[in-house]
């Protein structure tokens, strides 16, 4: 049985849209601090990342943040697609609508690295739908992929990272 | 100077201002623990609000406190002066309790040159709970300079 | 400069690193939700995770991304780059969890001044599901210079 396209024309042109540009706020070393600490939780995270008199002696010459850190989290203002993170809230009454069937999903990373980021950094990051496809899932139903490409950088033109997530909507 | 959103001389003994609500679950607790470092597990898993000897997970008291100091701000304005919040965690917040932060003014004074407005403060749930009982001081601008 | 961990010499093809481990449930998730600001219900409460057809809440795949480059920083220490990691995740992270995040050398090769290892990485749960499959390259620090 041929499993109908879930892929509309509007969804096929989001590649064409153009880029999305963010700028973050410097980067502090106290939100350095705070990555440490929450991806090394329960245990001390290196002394690279929150102390700036060991940092010195290491061939960094201070606190570099860890590579996989996010300099634009918590922004001011809402992006209502980030706030719900492509899952609805509850209801009014405190119920959750199922969303089987029509749930995002984060499928991969792929993270390529260049400049480390500092405290005081400011990252500039241009993001962009690459891909958009689709698969037959296990239980039949089309699963539509979407890759964004996010490429950063630093204030003086650097390359920070590429990023490539995969997210699946099924 | 801006405009000042309330003048001390427009104030009345007994006057209720207006309220502050926020329905609250685990959204605002975690994003409360996220910037106070509270992270506790009875505020974050239901099964340990139990361990707890409650019927779920709850909100901390120090949200109900913020809450007390919106209200407040967003009474007075950026010309008042928050200069006292006292209050005291008598209730539990459980998930979807929908908090009305209440304030009703008690006394106005003057004192060290400042006018001074006295408040009572209450944070009712929607069962009508008042759950955080409280008290502040807020200096406002006055007509008179 | 520091004392490199490991040289690229040292390295063989097959070899296992150090592993990393860490037992996960709402403290993990909810700090990690607040550095990245990903406050998900599906993340925060068993109802969201059941709204979503799982059992319970369950972690972000993000997390997971964070633990394999602690793996690989444990392995390499300060004198090592991680230069590409992609990782995809296919199965659920629910609370109590045990994840080891491994690492195993698939290849060593020099590119340009750099010397490369890759590696395929895996994150496997209590019951030995591999729950996020992944790929790494790092640059290593060589005896030859």
């Amino acid at each position: 049985m041929a499993t109908q396209s879930r892929l509309t024309p509007a969804m096929k042109a989001e590649v064409n849209k153009p880029p999305v540009t963010k700028v973050s706020p410097p980067i502090s070393l106290s939100d350095i601090r705070k990555w440490a600490i929450a991806v090394y939780w329960p245990e001390t995270p290196p002394r690279l990342f929150w102390d700036e008199e060991y940092a010195k002696t290491t061939r960094f010459k201070g606190i570099v943040a860890p590579q996989e850190f996010n300099p634009f989290a918590w922004p001011v203002r809402r992006d209502r697609e980030f706030e719900a993170g492509g899952n609805p809230p509850p209801n009014p009454d405190g119920t959750f609508t199922r969303t089987v069937g029509n749930a995002n999903v984060n499928a991969g990373s792929d993270h390529e690295y260049g400049a480390y980021m500092r405290p005081g950094d400011i990252i500039t990051a241009v993001d962009r739908l690459a891909e958009i496809y689709e698969k037959t899932g296990g239980r039949g139903g089309n699963m539509v992929f979407r890759v964004r490409e996010d490429r950063w950088t630093n204030q003086k033109g650097e390359m920070v990272k590429i990023n490539r997530g995969t997210t699946i909507n099924m | 100077m801006g405009t000042p959103k309330v003048y001390w001389e427009d104030v009345k003994v007994g006057q209720e201002i207006p309220t502050f609500v926020r329905r609250t679950d685990y959204m605002n607790w975690n994003r409360y623990a996220a910037i106070n470092e509270e992270f506790v597990y009875f505020h974050m898993d239901d099964e340990a609000g139990r361990a707890a000897g409650q019927k779920a997970g709850f909100g901390m008291g120090n949200l109900r406190f913020a809450y007390m100091h919106d209200l407040l701000r967003e009474w007075i304005g950026d010309e008042g002066v928050i200069k006292m919040v006292s209050a005291q965690y008598r209730g539990f917040n459980f998930k979807n309790d929908v908090l009305t932060t209440k304030g009703v003014v008690t006394d106005k004074r003057v004192e060290g040159g400042e006018h001074l407005v006295d408040l009572d403060l209450q944070v009712v749930n929607q069962s009508g709970e008042n759950t955080a009982p409280g008290k502040a001081t807020v200096a406002l601008p006055t007509r008179g300079k | 400069m520091g004392t490199p961990k490991v040289y690229w010499e040292d390295v063989k093809v097959g070899q296992q690193i150090p592993p990393f481990v860490r037992r996960t449930d709402f403290m993990n998730w909810n700090r990690y939700a607040a550095v990245n600001e990903e406050f998900v219900y599906i993340h925060m409460d068993d109802e969201g995770g059941r709204g979503a057809g799982q059992k319970a809440a369950f972690g972000m795949g993000n997390l997971r991304l964070s633990y394999a480059h602690n793996l690989l920083r444990d392995w390499i220490g300060e004198e090592g780059d991680i230069k590409h990691i992609s990782i995809q995740y296919r199965g659920f992270n629910f609370k109590n969890d045990v994840l080891t995040t491994r690492g195993v050398v698939t290849d060593k090769r020099v590119e340009g001044d750099k010397h490369l290892v890759d590696l395929d990485l895996s994150v496997v749960n209590q019951e030995g599901v591999n729950n996020a499959p992944g790929r790494a390259t790092v640059v290593l620090p060589s005896r030859g210079k």
